[in-house]
């Protein structure tokens, strides 16, 4: 019974999530127009990429507790990377895409055989250095290529038809939820294999994983390469479906969000993941109109101006969390069954 | 010649406000073992407080600078001390969530700033003596490259006479090496974590102003840039060691300066980050061992 409900709660959520496009409801407050509006499923393909990205990073902090201040690092790269290929070089698509994917696989290989030879706050310091040098060499624009601080634009000739223009909108809006289904396939997969139990014992265990007679180095670096991996494949979704590259993915900050989205969510959960990126997308982008609205523009000061900062929001939100709900929003069923005395049945005999 | 003294002067100035944001970061981390990220929402606050009340207090930019200086840097001592108390403090023996803590604090902190007094930059106060260049060595100097080398000189010794000779200074170097022993023999560890986040914001604080008066102007986004070098300055360095901190910076800083003049402008960051790299392979430690000295 559990599993046909550990099935079947996704598949019909991945149906309704499907259908988004097709529906012209309304929800008031949460969203400003239909669901099938363009608009609307602009900001909700974002906040999917999102809870993909999101899970990506979940592989590195939750599933295996590596501490990284550099991911934004990956994502900026695949988006860098396939602008620079489609508009700077003219590469056509197929040739860009196997560019992309080249560098999905050989950047996190190197930067991980580096920064993984360094532990706990070291690695997170190596990470965020190189994210940094990530950051400069976008902002030195090298050669005229990422356009410094202005980013640069997508050369649309070399995108499929169906990417293009606001009528398509949904068909970006049914790629970005692709791409947070493959991410999760990818990410369920992998933290079921025998690796992805190894690095849940790296995780609550590193010393003891290294006494039992494997070698924590090779695992952790397997991680890192598949985060990093499908975070440039996010790189490119994101690109597609903002229509340039702007310099806000390469910075520190971004990095910081995906780790409150995490941690909003559940880290070392996946539908928590999701979740928590799903939801702070959707605050960050309509808090940011909540606060150009006439109810927030007429309180006193004193209110007005915090309110008016999304990032304050979000972030007071997030202390708060970690304050008062430490597993995250995945947490919040379970804490309330323990409200009720209730006994659990185990995995086994559940099964049975 | 002339260029070569300017750069060093620039880049000791330069690796002077470094070392005072990373010496705080340093006593933090190895003190309490909290990676405090909220450090460069001190700096921003600092720098903006001073900013704020030098433009209350009125009168020339010496005044309004001296004024608003230390009024900054109290304020900031200020914060990181509520900080403290309110939000660290309740998580103690949970460094994750007291890492995470400070992340959101860092981000609603330097929204906070922004929402006050908005993402433009402000002209920040400068003496015209302090714009005024000295030269040396045929090299025209701007004379406040001397008051950042000098502010974080004074620092550098106050602070390892306070760690040597005084009560605090003894506790917090024994915390550094041995915390649980520091409290099993009966001490109140907790109050020296609080003067260390309180001095450890007040240092952050001068760092804001000291970069005011550098760029002569104050932005929402200064913490943050000042925070990722000091960062890479209290790893190069060793966490929990003031000197090595010092050392670190001073070589941060020149060597940001020396490849941003000598090759092109932006190869400073990529050499810094470069050297961290190098220094964590070689020594992952830090150059300097794990002792407040």
């Amino acid at each position: 019974m559990r599993r046909v409900a550990g099935i079947g709660i996704p598949v019909i959520v991945l149906v309704l999530l499907a259908l988004v496009p097709k529906l012209s409801l309304d929800i008031p407050v949460v969203l400003n127009g239909p669901l099938s509006s363009p608009g609307t499923l602009q900001l909700l393909a974002l906040c999917l990429l999102f809870s993909g990205i999101a899970l990506t990073y979940d592989v590195l902090f939750g599933f295996t507790g590596l501490l990284s201040f550099g991911h934004a690092l990956f994502v900026a790269a695949g988006v860098y990377m396939t602008a620079i290929a489609l508009t700077r070089w003219e590469w056509g698509l197929w040739p860009t895409l196997g560019f992309v994917l080249a560098v999905a696989l050989c950047l996190p290989l190197v930067l991980g055989a580096v920064s993984l030879r360094v532990g706990g706050i070291a690695f997170a310091m190596v990470t965020l250095a190189f994210a940094q040098a990530g950051q400069v060499l976008v902002q030195k624009n090298p050669y005229g290529w990422t356009g410094g601080e202005e980013g640069t634009g997508l050369n649309y000739d070399a995108v499929p038809d169906a990417f293009v223009g606001v009528l398509n909108t949904k068909n970006l809006y049914w790629l970005a939820l692709g791409y947070a289904v493959l991410v999760f396939v990818v990410v369920r997969l992998a933290v079921g294999s025998s690796a992805g139990h190894v690095w849940q014992a790296v995780r609550d265990n590193e010393p003891r994983v290294a006494v039992l007679g494997l070698h924590p180095y090779p695992f952790k670096l397997i991680a890192f390469v598949l985060a990093g991996f499908l975070a440039v494949l996010g790189g490119v979704v994101w690109l597609l479906l903002i229509g340039g590259a702007t310099p806000e993915v390469t910075t520190a900050n971004f990095t910081l969000a995906l780790l409150v989205m995490v941690v909003l969510g559940g880290a070392g959960t996946r539908f928590g993941a999701m979740l928590g990126g799903f939801l702070y997308t959707l605050l960050d982008q309509r808090l940011g109109s909540l606060s150009g609205s006439s109810e927030v523009q007429d309180l006193p000061d004193v209110l007005r101006v915090p309110l008016s900062e999304p990032l304050f929001i979000l972030g007071t939100l997030f202390i708060l969390l970690v304050f008062f709900v430490p597993g995250g929003l995945a947490s919040l069923p379970a804490r309330l069954r323990g409200l009720r005395p209730r006994r659990e049945p185990l995995p086994e005999e559940a099964a049975a | 010649m002339s260029t070569f003294v300017l750069l060093t002067i620039t880049g000791l100035g330069l690796g002077a406000m470094y070392f005072l944001v990373a010496s705080g970061l340093s006593l933090i981390y190895g003190l309490m073992g909290v990676l405090n990220f909220a450090h460069g929402a001190f700096i921003t606050v600092g720098a903006y407080l001073a900013w704020w009340f030098g433009e209350q207090a009125g009168g020339g930019a010496g005044t309004r600078l001296l004024v608003g200086g230390a009024l900054g840097i109290a304020g900031g001592a200020l914060v990181a001390a509520l900080v403290e108390l309110c939000l660290i403090r309740p998580l103690y023996g949970r460094p994750v969530e007291q890492v995470l803590v400070t992340v959101g604090l860092a981000l609603a902190l330097g929204a906070l700033v922004q929402g006050i007094w908005g993402a433009d930059a402000k002209p920040f106060p400068v003496p015209s003596w302090m714009i005024d260049t000295t030269t040396i060595l045929g090299a025209n100097v701007p004379n406040d490259r001397f008051v950042e080398i000098g502010a974080a000189a004074v620092v550098l010794l106050g602070l390892t006479a306070f760690l040597r000779y005084t009560r605090f200074g003894l506790v917090i170097r024994a915390g550094v090496e041995n915390r649980a022993m520091v409290s099993a023999l009966g001490i109140d560890v907790r109050l020296a974590f609080t003067i260390v986040f309180a001095l450890g914001g007040a240092l952050a604080a001068l760092a804001g102003v000291l970069s005011g008066v550098y760029f002569s102007v104050v932005d929402p986004g200064r913490g943050t840039s000042l925070l990722i070098f000091a960062f890479i300055v209290v790893v190069i360095g060793g966490f929990g060691s003031i000197g090595g901190s010092a050392i670190a910076a001073v070589a941060v800083g020149l060597i940001q300066q020396y490849a941003n003049y000598y090759a092109s402008s932006g190869t400073g960051d990529l050499a810094v980050v470069l050297l961290l790299a190098l220094v964590l392979l070689v020594r992952p430690t830090g150059l300097a061992p794990k002792v407040a000295h």
